[in-house]
């Protein structure tokens, strides 16, 4: 079975403007959105209490967060969570109480309003931890960059680096922006994502730039809009059966992992699609257009040669 | 071309090999048990205890799995982990002189326990459990560590018969001020005589001649370290006296200390018991002066200390210490059978009971006091605003006051602790020795047991299909190749396995979800490959050839691919906590062992099968 029967002739390259408008477009898009709408940062990031609770039979909200009001918890979110017979409580943290009172209170409150109710989980997350976590998560995505910057640069060439770095940034970018637009949990599990998104967006990047680097060496008298234009056609069947094998697990944690991983799969499906188009348009276009030539890489070949004893 | 050497075919059999062998355990599960220790290490338990144990179960209803002993411990397997935490609220008060703790006991046969195979150990996320975060209020640690240290000094210039101004411990320094130069330099002489720690500065900004005694940076960073190793040690000890198998106590950046019991259902009662600072300590009482008069002035007479009891009642004790909970060496909980209050009994050390001798010894027909000193933490200031952090507040209460009635050393009861769980908590916090420094709760975390479980559940679930839906892909694209691909991943969740029984780490949701990720990965180098030989085929490459090619111009790009992903994988892993490290830990043994699958793995299955043939017309991929 093939997805093409011979090797497919798409001028990716020559649309290469468009594709620019309509990336700036949506980064820009998402940096209105981060401003305007910001996040919808889970108690990881702000502190606060999350509650979990089961019931055996369905509930409905209302009378819920009616007991909860009324049990001084006025800044209580209650939704469900998975099935209509689970509920999640998040409340900002609590002032002047402390977390052994809260842990109580919240308790006989709610089996107050429903004796079926099951404690399944509490967490309490103090403001400075947030803070911590969002210093460090900014750390963790800045140098994981330039570390990949910079091997890129030395297994290729500058070219190829900033064009890898551009697909990575646009990927984290727009991800970012579907999760700040459509106000998405974003947890600590997304941001462990947001770090899979990289890797995946990298490797597709790389077995692109790899052939391109391979027909500039090997197809001589062509231009490098050609070339590139050969390289990411030759790679578009591998890239799609990739991109469709992974969809097609990271659909299954989404459809079937439950509700803690939810945003963390939601997260990868975004960041395999804008992947694989970045590493088409962002990341190979960004090096054409940087005047990557065939001489760029000849040297870099020789002097590996001769340092070699 | 195709054929690989004889070493390369077996390295690849006994990885495949080992790797099915260390994965083994894994098959058989483990029970929610509970751990049941005699009341010394010199003592094993028998056949008697186990009918004891049995007939107390049966009294409460509760049928377990099965009872054995190993080593002279008994293991109670339970059915369900609601047996486990009702039998062990059972057990506990019925058995107080053994310890009885929340475990997980493996089903695998006796042989790979002995043999030390291991399953996959668990996060809390999918066993349930309860996490606190601490962080140890290190300039509070500090403050006190100065006020310490005005306290020697004040003792030692003393005993050198030098007269000082005043003494004083400010949060960053002491400074101590004379009435001459001369005084002050004999002063400075002899506190740095053999001190290498302390820093000692002459202060002209005062009207007296000064100096004043700081710590370098370096030092404070080696007291500091001090005092949280010190409290994990301390917690470490707690922990083991909430009975908890196989808890966690971890360092955890600059300040802060993780604390992770699995299987632990009441986060109130670990928080209290971890957290407190509480300790004791004996003080002769001060009978010459009035303590009405000291608690009206708030100023108490040379040589004593102002106290309340727990009425309220104003009393003076003597500066002296005479013991205090650092001289404990073993501490229980019981009923006081003259006064039939809840007690105290405690065992006095080598110095703390020679103290006691000599102090009860010339003291007999007068009152002496106990001193229970604990630490309440204040999270608002006086306009109600959330502070940064808490400012703990040192509460000392008077809650015994007993007269001596005759000589007593290293053994000896306090009785006036109110109610048993006080007496119990108290004895468990003496036992387990006293905080260095104070911490604070940060962040608490309780995951329900059948949370943990649908946890699990629903993330095998997702595998499951995950892998199904490959499988299917992978047979209709590539026919025979795509099968050695799937077998190729079998084999990769195998070795992940095996790895992850092997290494003490444990394994979280997200590290389902990394595990998930590789194997997306490894699918891929395998299509990198197989593209490729389709590609050599096209252009009318011979079919070994081709293979060749295949595996040797899709290396390049599997590699970099795989290298740069590790390095996002080892910043999160270096740089994430909890959670997210445990992504890291299954992405980067899934990538070793994907490249390790999907290249050699598959390569040698090839070339095994097609190797030898060397008029091959057609490959069916």
């Amino acid at each position: 079975m093939r997805i093409f029967s011979k090797t497919p002739n798409f001028k990716f390259m020559d649309k290469r403007k468009i594709a620019a408008v309509v990336s700036l477009f949506l980064i820009a898009f998402s940096i209105f959105s981060f401003a305007t709408r910001g996040f919808n940062l889970g108690i990881d990031f702000t502190g606060g209490v999350l509650v979990e609770v089961g019931y055996t039979n369905n509930v409905e909200l209302q009378p819920i967060r009616q007991a909860l009001n009324t049990g001084g918890y006025e800044d209580a979110v209650v939704q469900h969570y998975g099935t209509t017979k689970d509920v999640l409580i998040r409340l900002l943290p609590q002032e002047g109480r402390n977390d052994a009172e809260v842990r109580d209170n919240i308790i006989s409150v709610l089996s107050a309003q429903n004796s079926e109710a099951q404690l399944r989980g509490l967490s309490f997350v103090g403001p400075s931890v947030g803070k911590e976590l969002k210093e460090n998560g900014g750390i963790a995505a800045m140098t994981a960059l330039s570390l990949i910057f910079l091997y890129i640069w030395f297994r290729f060439k500058w070219h190829f680096s900033l064009g890898a770095s551009g697909a990575l940034i646009h990927d984290v970018i727009l991800t970012l922006g579907v999760f700040s637009w459509f106000q998405i949990a974003f947890d600590m599990n997304v941001l462990a994502a947001l770090m899979a998104v990289i890797g995946y967006s990298l490797n597709d990047t790389i077995v692109v730039f790899d052939r391109i680097r391979e027909n500039l060496l090997g197809i001589r008298n062509t231009e490098p809009e050609e070339v590139m234009n050969l390289s990411i056609n030759e790679m578009l069947a591998r890239t799609f059966v990739t991109s469709f094998t992974t969809l097609l697990v990271v659909t299954s944690l989404f459809v079937l992992g439950g509700e803690a991983i939810k945003s963390f799969a939601l997260a990868l499906i975004i960041g395999i699609v804008v992947g694989t188009y970045s590493s088409i348009y962002i990341a190979s276009a960004t090096a054409l257009g940087l005047g990557i030539t065939q001489e760029d890489l000849i040297p870099v070949v020789d002097e590996e040669m001769e340092e070699m004893p | 071309m195709n054929i690989y050497p004889n070493w390369k075919n077996w390295l690849v059999v006994i990885v495949v090999a080992l790797g099915i062998f260390f994965a083994l355990p894994n098959l058989f599960g483990e029970d929610p048990a509970i751990q049941f220790k005699a009341p010394s290490s010199d003592i094993e338990l028998t056949e008697s205890d186990v009918t004891a144990v049995q007939s107390v179960l049966s009294e409460a209803g509760i049928t377990p799995r099965s009872i054995e002993i190993d080593k002279g411990e008994m293991v109670i397997r339970m059915n369900s982990v609601a047996d486990q935490l009702e039998s062990i609220d059972v057990i506990r008060p019925r058995f107080k002189e053994n310890s009885a703790a929340l475990a997980f006991a493996a089903r695998s046969p006796d042989w790979m326990k002995t043999l030390g195979m291991g399953t996959v150990g668990l996060g809390l996320d999918l066993r349930g459990g309860v996490h606190f975060l601490y962080e140890v209020d290190l300039d509070s640690f500090v403050k006190t560590e100065f006020e310490k240290y005005e306290a020697s000094a004040r003792k030692r210039l003393r005993t050198n018969k030098i007269r000082s101004e005043t003494i004083k411990a400010t949060d960053t320094s002491v400074v101590l001020e004379f009435k001459d130069v001369a005084t002050r330099d004999k002063a400075s002489a002899t506190l740095s005589q053999d001190d290498n720690g302390r820093t000692f500065t002459n202060l002209n900004n005062t009207s007296n001649p000064s100096f004043s005694v700081t710590l370098s940076d370096e030092q404070l960073k080696v007291r500091q370290d001090f005092a949280i190793t010190q409290n994990i040690t301390t917690l470490r000890s707690r922990v083991e006296e909430l009975g908890v198998s196989e808890p966690l106590v971890q360092r955890q950046g600059l300040n802060r200390i993780v604390v992770q019991l699995p299987g632990v259902q009441d986060p109130g009662r670990a928080d209290e018991i971890l957290g407190s600072t509480a300790t004791l300590e004996f003080r002769l009482v001060d009978q010459d002066n009035d303590p009405y008069k000291a608690a009206q002035t708030g100023r108490a007479p040379l040589g004593t200390k102002l106290y309340y009891e727990t009425d309220g009642q104003p009393i003076l004790l003597k500066r002296q210490v005479i013991a205090s909970g650092e001289h404990l060496s073993g501490a229980s909980s019981g009923i006081d059978t003259e006064s039939g209050s809840p007690a105290v009994f405690v065992d006095l050390t080598g110095i703390g009971a020679e103290n006691m001798l000599q102090t009860t010894k010339a003291n007999i027909g007068k009152p002496m006091a106990v001193v229970f000193i604990s630490q309440e933490k204040e999270f608002y200031d006086e306009n109600n605003n959330k502070l940064d952090k808490p400012i703990t507040t040192e509460k000392q209460e008077v809650i015994n006051v007993a007269t001596i009635n005759g000589v007593f050393s290293s053994s000896f009861r306090i009785s006036g602790m109110g109610t048993i769980e006080r007496a119990t908590n108290t004895a468990l916090l003496l036992r387990a020795g006293a905080l260095a420094a104070p911490l604070y709760k940060v962040e608490e975390r309780t995951i329900g047991p059948s949370l943990g479980q649908d946890n699990i559940d629903s993330g095998m679930q997702a595998i499951i299909f995950g892998f199904i839906g490959i499988f299917v892909f992978m047979l209709l694209y590539y026919k025979k190749f795509g099968l050695y691909a799937n077998i190729a991943l079998i084999v990769n969740l195998v070795l992940i396995v095996a790895l992850l029984s092997i290494i003490p780490t444990s394994l979280t949701l997200p590290g389902i979800a990394g595990i998930v990720l590789t194997v997306g990965m490894a699918v891929d180098a395998n299509v990198l490959i197989f593209e490729r030989i389709r590609e050599e085929l096209a252009v009318g490459t011979d079919v070994q050839q081709a293979i060749y090619s295949g595996y040797d111009k899709a290396f390049s790009s599997i590699a970099d691919a795989n290298v740069t992903t590790f390095i996002a994988a080892v910043v999160l892993f270096a740089l994430g906590t909890g959670p997210v490290k445990g992504f890291a830990v299954t992405l980067m043994l899934g990538i070793a062992t994907s490249m390790f699958t999907a290249i050699v793995g598959t390569r040698a299955l090839v070339n095994f099968l097609y190797g030898k043939k060397p008029r091959l017309a057609d490959l069916s991929i």
